[in-house]
């Protein structure tokens, strides 16, 4: 069986949700590998949520919040910019890809711009290949 | 003083993968050690006492009152005594940062088992073995078989081998607190739920730090403590030197910052927090005080060993609890 590729986004409710939701009742098509948790603002995605989901088996994990200088909360999108830089830094330490954390700003009329971003995504992972986070978690040598 | 010495606990103490600290840091209790020994009697210590494993072996299971494990577990004598602790005990206490987190040795993770005896039995400037002879765990000899223990690949945490029943953490942990917990046990006082991380407080550390805070915690560089003049009194991380506190436990009596050294974090996370390091990176990113992309990334170029610095005692528990490979 060929690799599908699961991929975990986190869109801000602001901008990114809403674009994504344009995309859908636009009747956009997309790979169908991604899935959405709406979030309130990018500021809110925690590092934990982004290595959580890594350990529970993601391939890929996008987070998406509003352009520089359009966060609903003034400053949360910058916030998450800083925490993905350092958080790149650490997966990379820890032996994975960079490419399969992406951060990228979506705007509320961006659907088009959200599905590319999704197919581009998708085949970035896919041509890595699964993530083996899990399954070496899972075992002690 | 026989009827008194029936009523006696029985307290175990062992190490791990462990530098020793956690054994000196019951020592260092000092007169108080008599007011220990006078409630209790150490049955098995290796650093102190002569007992062998045979001897633990021979005792009936449960009838260790308490014993405090520190060290990581590293290698097939430090599994076998963790199983061998836990059926003789009626409590197994993870003692230290090495055996509630994995501690320093659990920074080993980041490598792997072959990696290390490439480098020590091959590659090291003083190694000389040409025929690259590796430590084997079973040697026969004209007298017998010799066995040393098996050394794993994976560095783990305590409760990552056997059930612990409660944590105290530090590297060392303080003596006043190992005290007031013994003095807890011995005085028959009800003890927390299974599971309690014991001897620490809840809060983090940066609540009890008595350095001088703003809300505008914003870094332009990041400083490794030698490379900046310490003023005494502002909050470490807003002159820019990376402080663990925010992401840490209170209870150690910060004794570090009273020495103008930043927390390293060994009291280890607070109980919200499924990962210490994610926390606090979460933490130190918000400091930084830069939008741009390439300005964020110059001022993070400073934090050197991200990984080894937000994970150092905490590796072997975290998220991702090992190097991929």
């Amino acid at each position: 069986m060929s690799f599908e590729p699961k991929i975990i986004a986190f869109l801000c409710n602001w901008c990114s949700y809403t674009g994504a939701d344009l995309a859908g009742t636009s009747r956009m098509k997309y790979a169908h590998n991604i899935r959405i948790i709406r979030v309130m603002c990018s500021g809110r995605v925690d590092p934990t949520f982004v290595l959580k989901s890594f350990r529970e088996g993601a391939d890929g994990v996008l987070i998406c919040g509003c352009h520089p200088g359009d966060c609903h909360y003034h400053e949360g999108n910058y916030r998450c910019l800083r925490r993905y830089h350092l958080l790149q830094k650490y997966i990379e330490q820890m032996g994975m890809e960079k490419q399969r954390l992406k951060l990228a700003w979506i705007s509320a009329s961006e659907g088009k711009q959200f599905a590319q971003l999704v197919d581009e995504m998708t085949e970035t992972v896919r041509s890595l290949g699964p993530c083996n986070v899990r399954t070496t978690m899972e075992t002690f040598g | 003083m026989s009827s008194a010495s029936k009523e006696k606990l029985k307290m175990a103490v062992y190490w791990g993968a462990a530098c020793g600290g956690c054994c000196v840091s019951v020592l260092d209790v000092h007169e108080k050690l008599f007011d220990v020994v006078a409630a209790a009697d150490l049955v098995f210590w290796p650093i102190a006492l002569d007992t062998k494993y045979a001897d633990v072996e021979a005792m009936a299971d449960k009838s260790i009152d308490i014993t405090l494990y520190n060290g990581a577990v590293r290698n097939s004598e430090n599994e076998h005594l963790a199983h061998l602790l836990r059926q003789k005990s009626k409590v197994l206490v993870a003692y230290g940062a090495c055996a509630q987190l994995g501690g320093i040795p659990g920074l080993a993770n980041f490598t792997t088992k072959e990696d290390l005896f490439r480098r020590v039995y091959e590659e090291t400037e003083s190694t000389v073995n040409p025929d690259k002879v590796r430590p084997q765990p079973e040697v026969k000899v004209d007298e017998g078989t010799l066995e040393i223990p098996v050394f794993y690949n994976d560095v783990r945490a305590l409760d990552q081998v056997v059930d612990v029943d409660y944590y105290i953490p530090g590297c060392p942990p303080q003596s006043e607190r190992l005290l007031e917990v013994f003095g807890l046990i011995v005085s028959g006082a009800e003890l927390p739920p299974r599971g309690s991380v014991i001897g620490a407080q809840a809060k983090p550390l940066c609540d009890e730090c008595e350095r001088k805070k703003t809300d505008e915690k914003l870094v332009k560089r990041f400083y490794r403590p030698w490379e900046i003049q310490d003023d005494g009194e502002t909050c470490f991380i807003e002159q820019g030197i990376l402080c663990m506190g925010p992401a840490t436990r209170a209870g150690c009596g910060h004794r570090c910052l009273n020495a103008n050294s930043p927390c390293r974090g060994c009291y280890g996370p607070t109980p919200d927090m499924p990962d210490p390091g994610a926390k606090m990176m979460s933490a130190i990113a918000t400091s930084i005080d830069a939008n741009d992309p390439a300005d964020i990334e110059k001022i993070i170029e400073n934090i050197a060993d991200v990984a080894g610095t937000f994970y150092r005692f905490s590796l072997p528990k975290s998220i991702i609890r090992r190097k991929l490979t």
